[in-house]
């Protein structure tokens, strides 16, 4: 099965959720140096809600369209819920299967993520 | 062209493997039967450590493993085979340099000399030599083809300067460095200068005479040769490796072992301490004599010929950019390229092998490189004896399909 489903294209070609945040609660950058994606990260928490995130990006059509989307998954969940989001549940968001070398370019975005929701 | 019909019948790869275009050689070579079977023989009919036995299957182990380092030597045209120390592979070998003559030669007053070029493995162990003693790092740049700017080489060559850090052939652009002439113009300025030559992606791909090149030191590996991974080789000028303290301490680098000193064994036993890949020396034997008997000159030629024909075809194609030289005269046969759509190289990838065409993407452990050609990626298509002129025509079928997919 090839990787490029629709759903993924739509994700890449139409990103939810691109751009940035005006004033984010926080704001992070990450990156895969072995293919150059990068993923700058902004988010909006009230209390314990995600209230607004945005990423800023650049790479392959899988990092791009994992941000997209991890961010309209995490829009509105509290922050130990994402916390608690794992390699599976990106697979499950992505609905493919990826080899070890390019599920790290699926697992950028929630790298950010992680990073912005440690305290 | 070479008669790749018979060379792909040597591979069991292509029979196990449907459909399949192999295109990433510069990162891994395939095995011939005959390498599998060498590697193979010696498990099932000989697998006796090296030096130590008296008995039958330990001398047969232990002279075909020397064998090979006498192969290895007229492979090379080194001296002798004194000169040839068996390793993992071409990073290994720059380490040991690095860690041994690197540490007592290279102090906070020296230079080294190194080029935009390299690959990790002939770089960091020199960025980090630096770090720690305050050397100074020079580097040569490229131009715009992707050509050493030859210009540089003398003025950056000083007094100080003690060593020049230099690939033979570029991984990524294909460079061939003129270094007959390089090391010859290096030398003439400063000849107490010491060449390292990463020769990783040269010996597998063209004739090499590490006497004529006029270097001191030269590495290689044999995955990239049709060897066996995890056996490479580190040349050195005799009088360099007798002066040199040995890297690593313990059996088999020995002579005599006392209480309170140690008298260390000969060259080339002094730098391999513990016990060495021994089947992976043997089947790297066998790759040079498949190698031998196919002919360099031969090998060479068609990948010049490979080279021109996905020039033409890719250029026709006119949705890629090609990196690297033109003249086939300066370059192997690695095609190195984006797409003009600004499909992101891992796509790329992903697409060809979803055709069953192997090529890679990413910077290729040239990182530096990358960032001087200003790109964060690239595709990487690399040519050898096996391939053909209808693995160009697949890739560029297969290059046409990603721009319909994205
Ligand atoms: C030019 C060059 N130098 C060094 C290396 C490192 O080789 P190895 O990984 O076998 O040590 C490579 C291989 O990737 C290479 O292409």
């Amino acid at each position: 099965m090839s990787i490029y489903q629709e759903i993924i294209l739509d994700h890449f070609q139409q990103p939810r959720n691109a751009g940035n945040i005006k004033n984010p609660t926080k704001t992070t950058t990450v990156n895969n140096s072995l293919c150059g994606d990068k993923i700058k990260m902004d988010i909006c928490i009230k209390g314990d809600k995600i209230i607004d995130i945005k990423f800023f990006g650049k790479g392959c059509v899988i990092s791009q369209a994992s941000a997209s989307l991890l961010t309209e998954h995490a829009k509105g969940k509290t922050k130990q819920e994402l916390k608690k989001m794992t390699k599976t549940d990106i697979i499950n968001l992505l609905k493919i299967d990826l080899g070890p070398n390019r599920i790290k370019c699926a697992l950028l975005p929630l790298e950010a993520l992680h990073k912005l929701l440690i305290e | 062209m070479l008669n790749t019909t018979t060379i792909k019948k040597d591979f069991p790869i292509f029979r196990n493997q449907q459909d399949f275009v192999y295109l990433d050689s510069a990162a891994m070579s395939l095995k011939p039967r005959s390498v599998i079977d060498a590697v193979e023989a010696y498990y099932e009919q000989y697998s006796a450590n090296v030096f130590r036995g008296i008995y039958k299957i330990s001398e047969k182990a232990t002279k075909i493993y020397e064998q090979t380092r006498e192969k290895v030597a007229v492979f090379i045209n080194a001296k002798s085979e004194k000169e040839v120390i068996f390793l993992r592979n071409s990073t290994e070998a720059i380490n040991l340099v690095a860690y041994t003559w690197g540490r007592t030669h290279i102090d906070k007053k020296s230079e080294i000399v190194t080029t935009i070029l390299e690959h990790h493995s002939n770089f960091v162990p020199w960025q980090q030599l630096i770090i720690e003693n305050g050397a100074v790092l020079k580097i040569i740049n490229i131009d715009e083809s992707g050509k050493l700017i030859l210009d540089q080489v003398g003025q950056i060559i000083t007094k100080k300067t003690k060593l020049l850090a230099i690939t033979y052939v570029s991984n990524a652009l294909g460079t061939i460095n003129p270094l007959r002439e390089i090391i010859k113009e290096v030398k003439r300025k400063n000849s107490d200068i010491i060449v390292l030559v990463d020769g990783a992606q040269a010996v597998p791909h063209i004739k090499v005479d590490v006497q004529d090149l006029g270097c001191d030191f030269f590495v290689f590996s044999g995955q990239k040769m049709l060897g066996p991974t995890g056996a490479g080789v580190l040349w050195g000028r005799e009088e360099l490796l007798e002066e040199m303290s040995p890297f690593l301490f313990g059996g088999e680098m020995i002579k005599e072992v006392y209480l309170d000193r140690t008298v260390f064994a000969d060259l080339p036993h002094k730098f391999e301490a513990g016990t060495p890949h021994i089947a992976g020396v043997i089947g790297l034997g066998a790759a040079i004599d498949y190698l031998t008997q196919i002919g360099m000159d031969q090998i060479r030629l068609h990948e010049k010929k490979l080279y021109s024909y996905a020039q033409e075809k890719l250029r026709k194609l006119d949705t890629v950019v090609l990196y690297g030289p033109n003249s086939q005269e300066e370059r192997s046969g690695v095609i190195l390229f984006t797409m003009k759509s600004a499909v992101h190289p891992h796509d790329v990838a992903q697409i060809l092998d979803e055709l069953n065409i192997c090529v890679r993407s990413g910077h290729h452990c040239t990182m530096p490189l990358h960032e001087r050609l200003d790109l964060s990626s690239t595709i990487r298509a690399s040519l050898y004896l096996y391939n053909t002129m209808d693995d160009i025509d697949k890739l560029v079928k297969g290059l046409q399909r990603v721009d319909e997919v994205l």
